[in-house]
């Protein structure tokens, strides 16, 4: 006989995946059958990181399981298959694909559709709203032809649904809000007109009060009209203008709705029919649809515990949220609106940087009621424990968005002065007891606690605060915290450094017998070869598999498996017979050539056996390895200075290529970048640079520790007036100095904000030669620069090296036949990978 | 000393590449007839093995490129374009991902490479 319960749950969003989840982890095994209907073609995935899918992320990477982990725990999986009909009587459901289950309780967790306002013309092609990733493909395709863009709904999903037009590519999005503000359930209007600003600035057109009365063309979106009678030319809309639960079901069941939708729910979830339970956005608990994932994760979690015996309640939950939008930071935590008499408000408000932040404080000062951040939210977390777990305010409550001033900064407890019983996780429900646990219990790494508490693996919102309590816990126990280099080595590569240059150890092997353990990982492997590199002037043709895969073959390999080939320009001057050079070979090996952001020229399409055929007619030339693919000195770009220039003070060209002919091939933690800007009008754009120099009236300024990419950092002033002989000193140190103490991968800004003192103890370090080590570096550094060689000329040189630039090693004249080319305007592209 | 292979078992083994042909500790791509396989040298080890040249995440013929290595006792190889690691004995993905490649025994006699091919 079989005496198990089934249940049946309808949907498989993220909340009805994250149920099954709450209950097979609880569940006595086989206590349940679980059959789980879903309406769309994939598993559950994660919806809150949609945008990502068009920054790069794959549908499986945005998977929330695996169909095997279904399997697994023996729930049938019915995908493509709404549920369409539910027969309380005999308590059976009926699928659109005819299958019928019996269920003894049913689970509701059918989600919410995105709300269409009645406007005319919503029909009409190039109208999208914004949920699935089958919505996301269509924009996707639609998105090539369209240039115009426009959303309509500035709320948290509206402004996310712009950023996917942004990363789409539209040249031009527009933002369409009703109200008179952005965000309006979470920011005031100050914080509005904050982040509309900065969107603006981030290449958003945001539009407010804009009330849509009308779309217009023939079979596809032309054109918007609205109710002030303005116009708006559009290719293609995504409507975001909210939700709207899914009750459809529930109300053709005869179960009670709300009157503007929603299943309507007690505290324990259960709908007007006690074995029938509804969670999620469906959910209407007490008068309130709750639109976010944590309520939804918890209400998952309380269905989960009771039909295990327990006895949860749903309470209401916390709205606090902080997301990063277009890269901007908005948090709004606590009743963000609070205002006199009920309560005190400290607003602080830098329209420089674009940061506002709101504070709402009981009349007494003692309790923190709630607030809003934006452009800066990193004080998020404390000031949610600080309103949740009611800790009474210090004297100065505005040191909480401002940061202590005057004195020494005080770093404060932080995480640690927490209550044990904390909420740290908000979408998993984790307290701060259970990951100060989880370590002292023998879980030290970010990864440990996120698998075995589950904590910073909904939002990742918490991660900050978990990492602090990870190292405040190992602290507080005596354990010594630092950056091991990855399981082989329990060293940081500064330790690793030492040893090597202390005990003069010349292999990897070497350096993993004394100091580490195991064979070895493509973590540690170039680390020690970049050391050895950065020691002994080292070639990557001296020990090729311990290097990356594209130091081994001293190109980067691209889509398809091909290489790009970039040969060194230093300073990016260049004769017309060089330039002639670069297109006879890449026209004779069919590459694909392009301008670099460094000033030179890079060509695409190499295959490999064609590397070394390649690099013997440009070093025939004159040409030498650029090393764009190492982490090593890149370029260092320059404008044209005082040679042809009307406004340069100096020769700019010639002192990019002097420092580039010195630092070229000089291995480091990370990749290296420089530039000479002639004068202050910075076209060189030298403080975007590792190290920077702008010519002055008596010399040369340099500036350190800059960087574009995804976080960029303007350059710091190390040096002011110098002449270029102090100026090569200086950047011999400085470059000394990072190499030698930088963690693994760290760019020369995040190595300095790491670096404890910043900017001025660099400054004494290197200026005012505080630890006397200068003269060693500048000494050490000589000697690199008297050693260089480079290394495609070795490469080339040599028929052993040769050899290592074959596909096939049975066939070494045969090239890939799965590298596809297709054409692009006249030249050539990879073919696009699966 | 040896027992005679029979003739199938001869069929089964192809002759790669000489085991020089191998860099130590590291990899190399071998052709069998329109297939591709990568063939490892894991001389640290003194261990050898072969998998698939294709990594399944983004379809590319590259494994034999990546660098090799253990995770506890497990030896690894790592993709040059994404870090996806596999194992080189059961070509279980082990960085999380939901795939896996083949891989193939393989010998060395007389200081050569052979795979068995009986499953291709």
């Amino acid at each position: 006989m079989n005496t198990r319960k089934k249940i049946v749950v309808v949907g498989n969003g993220m909340v009805g995946y994250k149920f099954c989840e709450k209950l097979t982890a609880r569940m006595q095994p086989d206590q349940f059958e679980i059959v789980v209907f879903g309406e769309e073609p994939r598993h559950a995935y994660d919806r809150v990181h949609l945008s990502e899918y068009f920054a790069g992320k794959t549908a499986d990477d945005l998977s929330m399981s695996t169909l095997e982990w279904y399997a697994e725990k023996n729930i049938r999986l019915h995908l493509s298959d709404p549920v369409q009909q539910i027969d309380r009587n005999e308590k059976t459901v009926h699928s659109f694909h005819g299958i019928t289950e019996s269920y003894d309780y049913l689970v509701l967790a059918t989600g919410s559709a995105p709300f269409v306002p009645p406007i005319p013309g919503v029909e009409k092609d190039g109208v999208f709203v914004y949920r699935t990733i089958e919505d996301l493909d269509m924009m996707q395709s639609y998105a090539k032809k369209a240039r115009k863009g426009a959303v309509i709904g500035g709320g948290l999903l509206g402004l996310e649904a712009a950023k996917a037009m942004l990363d789409l590519g539209i040249e031009e999005t527009h933002v369409i809000e009703f109200a008179p503000r952005l965000m309006p359930r979470q920011i005031d209007d100050q914080g509005s007109a904050m982040l509309r600003s900065k969107l603006q600035e981030l290449g958003l057109e945001i539009h407010l009060n804009k009330n849509t009365s009308e779309i217009l063309g023939d079979d596809c979106i032309k054109a918007m009209r609205f109710a002030d009678d303005s116009y708006l030319d559009v290719d293609m809309l995504v409507i975001s203008a909210g939700i709207k639960p899914r009750d459809e079901l529930a109300k053709l069941s005869g179960l009670e709705v709300g009157t503007r939708g929603g299943i309507v729910v007690n505290s324990k979830l259960q709908t007007t029919d006690p074995e029938i339970f509804a969670v999620g956005e469906c959910a209407l608990h007490n008068g309130m649809i709750y639109g976010l994932v944590a309520p939804g994760y918890e209400m998952a979690d309380v269905v989960a515990s009771n039909l295990c015996g327990g006895d949860k309640s749903f309470t209401g939950y916390d709205m606090s949220t902080k997301l990063k939008l277009i890269g901007v930071d908005v948090a709004s935590f606590g009743n963000a609106f609070s205002t006199t008499p009920e309560c005190r408000t400290i607003v602080f408000e830098d329209t420089v940087k674009s940061i506002y932040k709101r504070i709402n404080i009981s009349n007494d000062g003692k309790q923190l009621l709630g607030g809003i951040l934006i452009g800066d939210a990193e004080a998020y977390n404390m000031l949610l424990q600080t309103v949740n777990n009611k800790i009474v305010l210090p004297l100065n409550p505005e040191d909480l968005i401002l940061g202590a001033r005057g004195g020494a900064a005080s770093e404060g407890a932080g995480v640690m002065s927490l209550p044990d019983d904390a909420l740290i996780c908000s979408c998993e429900a984790v307290s701060k007891a259970s990951i100060c646990e989880a370590v002292i219990g023998g879980t030290e790494t970010l990864d440990g606690i996120k698998k075995c508490t589950k904590a910073g693996t909904g939002c990742g919102g918490c991660v900050p605060m978990v990492k602090d309590l990870i190292a405040g816990t190992m602290k507080a126990q005596g354990k010594y915290v630092r950056n091991v280099v990855c399981e082989h080595f329990q060293y940081s590569r500064q330790e690793l450094l030492d040893f090597i240059r202390l005990e003069k150890l010349e292999t990897y092997d070497q350096v993993l017998d004394k100091h580490g353990k195991g064979d070895g990982c493509e973590i540690c492997k170039p680390v020690v070869s970049s050391i050895l590199a950065s020691l002994y002037a080292e070639t990557a043709n001296k020990k090729p598999v311990a290097q990356d895969s594209n130091d081994r073959f001293l190109a980067n390999i691209q889509k398809g498996g091909t290489y790009s080939v970039v040969p060194r320009i230093p300073g990016g001057e260049i004769t017309p017979d060089k330039l002639i050079v670069i297109g006879e070979v890449a026209k004779k090996y069919g590459l694909y050539t392009k301008i670099t952001g460094g000033q030179r020229i890079d060509m695409f399409g190499a295959h490999l056996s064609d590397l070394p055929l390649i690099w013997e007619e440009l070093i025939a030339a004159g040409f030498e390895s650029g090393h764009a693919y190492a982490k090593s000195l890149r370029t260092v770009k320059s404008c044209v200075g005082s040679t042809w220039c009307r406004f340069g003070l100096h020769d700019s060209v010639s002192f990019a290529i002097e420092v580039e002919e010195r630092y070229r091939g000089l291995r480091s933690p990370h990749k290296l970048k420089s530039a000479v800007s002639g004068c202050i009008r910075e076209c060189a754009e030298a403080q975007s640079k590792d190290f920077g120099i702008i010519a002055t009236e008596k010399g040369w300024n340099l500036y350190v520790c800059g960087n574009g990419g995804s976080k960029p950092r303007h350059a710091d002033l190390l040096a002011q007036d110098v002449d270029k002989e102090t100026c090569i000193r200086y950047i011999d140190r400085f470059l000394m100095f990072y190499i030698k103490t930088a963690d693994p991968l760290t760019r020369t800004a995040t190595w300095l904000d790491k670096l404890e003192g910043g900017m001025d103890y660099l400054r004494n370090v290197v200026v005012n030669d505080s630890l006397g080590m200068g003269a060693q570096w500048e000494a050490e550094m000589e000697q690199l620069v008297d050693s260089y060689t480079c290394e495609w000329k070795e490469a080339v040189e040599n028929p052993e090296i040769r050899k290592r630039f074959a596909h096939f090693v049975n066939a070494p004249t045969e090239k890939d036949p799965n590298v596809k080319f297709e054409p692009m305007r006249d030249q050539v592209k990879a073919a696009e990978w699966k | 000393m040896y027992a005679k292979e029979t003739e199938t078992d001869v069929q089964q083994w192809f002759l790669a590449c000489s085991a020089g042909d191998i860099p130590q500790d590291g990899g190399a791509c071998v052709k069998y007839n329109d297939k591709q396989i990568a063939v490892f040298n894991f001389s640290r080890r003194n261990e050898w093995f072969a998998t698939d040249n294709l990594c399944p995440h983004r379809q590319q013929m590259v494994l034999s490129r990546g660098m090799i290595g253990t995770q506890g006792d497990e030896p690894k190889v790592a993709c040059p374009f994404h870090k996806k690691t596999f194992s080189l004995k059961t070509g279980e993905c082990l960085s999380g991902d939901d795939c896996t490649i083949t891989t193939y025994p393989v010998k060395i006699e007389d200081g050569f490479v052979y795979i068995n091919v009986a499953s291709l």
